[in-house]
């Protein structure tokens, strides 16, 4: 394997809960969105336009000046057939790629394992937060998972240096393959040693790092910042995976989704100053997603699970500009009160792995997708 | 009283609660396996003193939106409590109807769910079941206080359904809808906003006149149903009893796959999940006659180390093991939050769907917070378990290396290990030879290197599984 600073970096931000399609990229001169969004409808003098039919929410406006550089890909319609409505089974099947049938395997713990087949780095791909997504697993392949850098190391509560070594190094053998144990066991033997192995440079990252940029002081501004050292720190990072939530809003909506998007906007503006920064903007694209859109129409303070959503591609690279195309209110083409997808998720994973990462999609993503040219 | 005899007390009580001392499985043993089950099921011991806690803590009472700490009071019934199973159910059905503060912002209601927990937790499903639907936390959680008969939200329609009761593929669009509907004036009072006053307590309050009274089809039934009925008609499916049963074998027995999977992916053990089920079913969702069954069964019994301890397993099971933690000193809030450090942020799940269990536990950060906390109390070697467990082991003559590691795995749980991971410790215990217990020096130095090995063995892949 080889690695360049300059190497293709995927960078994802799951919208957890099922972020609300019609509050974020606004039909707002459609006089069908006003009859189903008597309550939580944006009023017109708030949104954001970004053409005489869509606007974005008005707390986007960090993303909106994006868009207006030309660095932000809006895609339209997207899902898959079917939704189950169901956030657990949808959120797998957005990770696993498996809509027919129960997957385990991880989209992107596919694409780790085709980009660093030996597992000579164990940083290929980190996840940012407790835990470890989906999207990312896979037997075999490590994840570093990461909630604080700072404190990132194994037994830092044994100070006596050559004590600690004794210790982490029959820790390592202890944890080694051993003959005709469970697969569990073999998955933790691995993770074991990468923790290891990955402590020890994951630490640098916070100490090689300056910058003038200031993050908000909120929870996803942290993770990108974070993100973002470890993609500035140069430890061959391909792959970074972090969430935000819960965008569940069944009530009250307005002021949730409110501050859910200033929060994510902000902290997006600020990952992408910091990069520009530091001219290391043009190797990194950022996939937004969401399990689902949701129901067409309000339910007098909010809105239930529905289907087709909205996904985004942000970056340097990236060819800005709306994709696929809003899908029809009319009530005559929704399916169970649910705006249907037009554009499968599958298909935008194909552009980031083929023509971003340099890799075969079809066996990564199960198949051949619509590929939209938002990457050139 | 045989080797086995402790070993099996040992697997009921990590099972069935968080551990316990040497000194409490031996009692156990003594009055018997059944005898304990029993006791277990129908606890006399009193419960935790939470005046006690609060002469200390006075924050700990109605903890409302303190950051993060609202937790503290649950974390130290479940270091002290003398009712393990009962203490061990308020987690088990923490972990199904899984409620948050992210959302619910009222640390005082998720206390009260969990104190419905532990009085409801091992009586009859269904009632608890009523009990949840008009749990102020809960309503709120899924947003059943904005479910109106002119405004019908589905959240806990749905969840009700999907996560509580049968699991998805059992029901329609259509009967979410109409069980929404059933539930309809469903709601809470009073709903105050936190400023400038704080947290008010919330109530359950029905209003006829935001219920929808009209006629409702759900799972082919007809009639003017409320949520009663509706509790009514989903506990009458088998899929529920099975669901319900899944959750039991998968918390208590061994490792099932997530719940999403159920529909899709057959149960593990069949049969058990039959008896289990059937259990259910013919005791009318009495939670307590079916865990005497699981708890006799042979499944259950064979099933030792099959399962990884929860974030929650591995804090308070290491906790009782070390003692020392039991007065409510300063630093109880953090303790309280270390579940979290390990991926299982107690009062505060990710979703409604709760934690993903087993394997999916374990991942880089995880592993290295598990390792991290449990070395550091198991190398203190002050705590009144680790020195008792000092106190055996040189009551036994302890001074080599394998005798050392085979007194520690017992003392430890007893501890099984595969023969490479043993070889390994006593290889480690090898470096700097044998202990001896005559001279204080000596003592010192002996204490000091059980110390190491106990850290050595608590950061095994085995002490990770319950």
């Amino acid at each position: 394997m080889t690695q360049s600073n300059k190497d293709p970096v995927v960078v994802v931000l799951q919208m957890t809960g099922g972020n609300d399609y019609l509050n974020t990229v606004i039909p707002y001169s459609n006089p069908l969105y006003r009859d189903n969004r008597p309550v939580v409808g944006v009023p017109e003098g708030r949104v954001l336009p970004i053409d005489d039919k869509i606007a974005f929410h008005p707390e986007m406006g960090p993303i909106k000046s994006l868009y207006d550089q030309g660095n932000v890909a809006v895609i339209h319609g997207v899902g898959y057939a079917n939704s189950p409505r169901s956030h657990f089974r949808s959120m797998d099947i957005w990770h696993t790629c498996e809509p027919d049938k129960l997957g385990t395997e991880g989209w992107l713990g596919r694409a780790t394992r085709e980009i660093d087949p030996n597992k000579e780095n164990v940083l290929t791909t980190v996840s940012f937060g407790p835990s470890l997504f989906r999207a990312l697993a896979l037997p075999g392949v490590p994840v570093a998972c990461v909630d604080d850098l700072d404190n990132y190391g194994l037994l830092p509560g044994i100070t006596e240096s050559q004590q600690r070594s004794r210790i982490l190094d029959r820790f390592a053998r202890l944890y080694s393959p051993v003959m005709g144990s469970s697969a569990v066991m073999d998955y933790m033997g691995q993770t074991g040693l990468d923790t290891l192995e990955g402590a020890d440079i994951l630490k640098e990252a916070p100490r090689k790092y300056s910058s003038t940029v200031e993050y908000p002081d909120t929870t996803i501004a942290a993770k990108l910042k974070g993100i973002s050292q470890i993609h500035q720190a140069g430890f061959g990072t391909r792959i970074l995976y972090c969430d935000h939530g819960s965008f569940d809003s069944h009530s009250n909506q307005t002021g949730m989704h409110d501050k859910l998007w200033k929060d994510v906007s902000e902290a997006v503006e600020c990952f992408f100053d910091d990069l520009r920064e530091h001219d290391m903007s043009d190797n990194v694209v950022m996939l937004l997603f969401t399990e689902f859109g949701r129901r067409t129409h309000d339910n007098g303070s909010g809105t239930d699970h529905g289907a087709g959503g909205a996904a985004f591609v942000i970056g340097d690279p990236v060819k800005g500009g709306q994709y696929s195309e809003m899908p029809s209110l009319e009530a005559k083409d929704l399916e169970q009160g649910d705006v249907v997808p037009n554009h499968d998720f599958r298909g935008i994973y194909s552009v980031l792995l083929e023509d971003w990462m340099g890799l075969d999609a079809k066996p990564l993503v199960g198949g051949s997708f619509e590929k939209l040219p938002f990457l050139g | 009283m045989s080797e086995n005899d402790i070993a099996l007390m040992g697997h009921l009580m990590r099972r069935a609660g968080f551990g316990a001392t040497r000194e409490e499985l031996e009692a156990r043993a003594a009055k018997g396996y059944e005898a304990t089950v029993e006791e277990l099921l129908n606890p006399e011991e009193a419960s935790v003193d939470y005046l006690d806690l609060q002469r200390y803590h006075g924050w700990t009472w109605k903890p409302g939106t303190v950051q993060g700490m609202g937790a503290a009071e649950w974390m130290h019934s479940l270091i002290n409590s003398k009712r393990p199973l009962e203490e061990k159910m308020t987690l088990f059905w923490h972990q199904v109807f899984a409620t948050g503060v992210s959302k619910v912002d009222h640390y005082d209601e998720l206390n009260d769910q969990i104190i419905l927990f532990r009085e409801k937790g091992m009586g009859n499903y269904k009632k608890l079941l009523l009990a949840m639907a008009q749990d102020p936390a809960m309503l709120y959680w899924l947003d059943n206080n904005e479910n109106h008969k002119d405004a019908v939200n589905e959240n806990w329609g749905r969840e009700l359904l999907e996560l509580f009761s049968m699991g998805v593929g059992n029901y329609t669009e259509v009967d979410v809808r109409e069980c929404s509907r059933a539930f309809t004036g469903w709601t809470i009072t009073p709903k105050l906003a936190r400023f400038p006053m704080g947290r008010f307590d919330w109530f359950f309050e029905y209003r006829d006149e935001d219920h929808d009274d009209t006629e409702k089809t759900f799972l082919g039934e007809t009639g003017n149903f409320d949520g009663e009925d509706i509790i009514d008609i989903v506990c009458r499916q088998p899929a529920t009893a099975e669901f319900i049963a899944r959750h039991l074998y998968n918390f208590f027995v061994a490792d099932e796959p997530q719940v999403p999977a159920w529909a899709v992916t057959p149960p593990n053990d069949q049969d058990a999940i039959e008896l289990l089920a059937d259990t259910l079913l013919e005791s009318d969702y009495d939670i307590r006659a079916t865990l005497r069954v699981l708890f006799n069964s042979d499944f259950f019994k064979n099933a030792r180390f099959a399962r990884l301890k929860s974030p929650t397993e591995v804090v308070v099971g290491t906790l009782r093991l070390v003692g020392g933690a039991e007065f409510p000193a300063p630093g109880l809030g953090d303790l309280s939050r270390q579940p979290c450090y390990m991926g299982q942020d107690l009062l505060n799940p990710p979703s409604v769907e709760g934690w993903h269990t087993g394997a999916e536990w374990i991942n880089s950060g995880s592993l290295m917070r598990r390792v991290n906390f449990t070395a550091d109390l198991v190398g203190d070697t002050q705590r009144p378990g680790i020195q008792d467990m000092i106190r055996r082991l040189k009551e036994r003559g302890a001074t080599t290396p394998e005798q050392l590691v085979d007194g520690c795995l017992d003392l430890l749980g007893p501890l099984e290990v595969a023969d490479e991971s043993r070889k390994e410790l006593v290889g480690f215990v090898s470096e700097s030879g044998d202990v001896a217990w005559d001279t204080g020096e000596n003592i010192a130095a002996a204490t000091g290197r059980v110390g190491e090995l106990l850290q050595l063995i608590v950061s095994l892949r085995e002490y990770q599984y319950a």
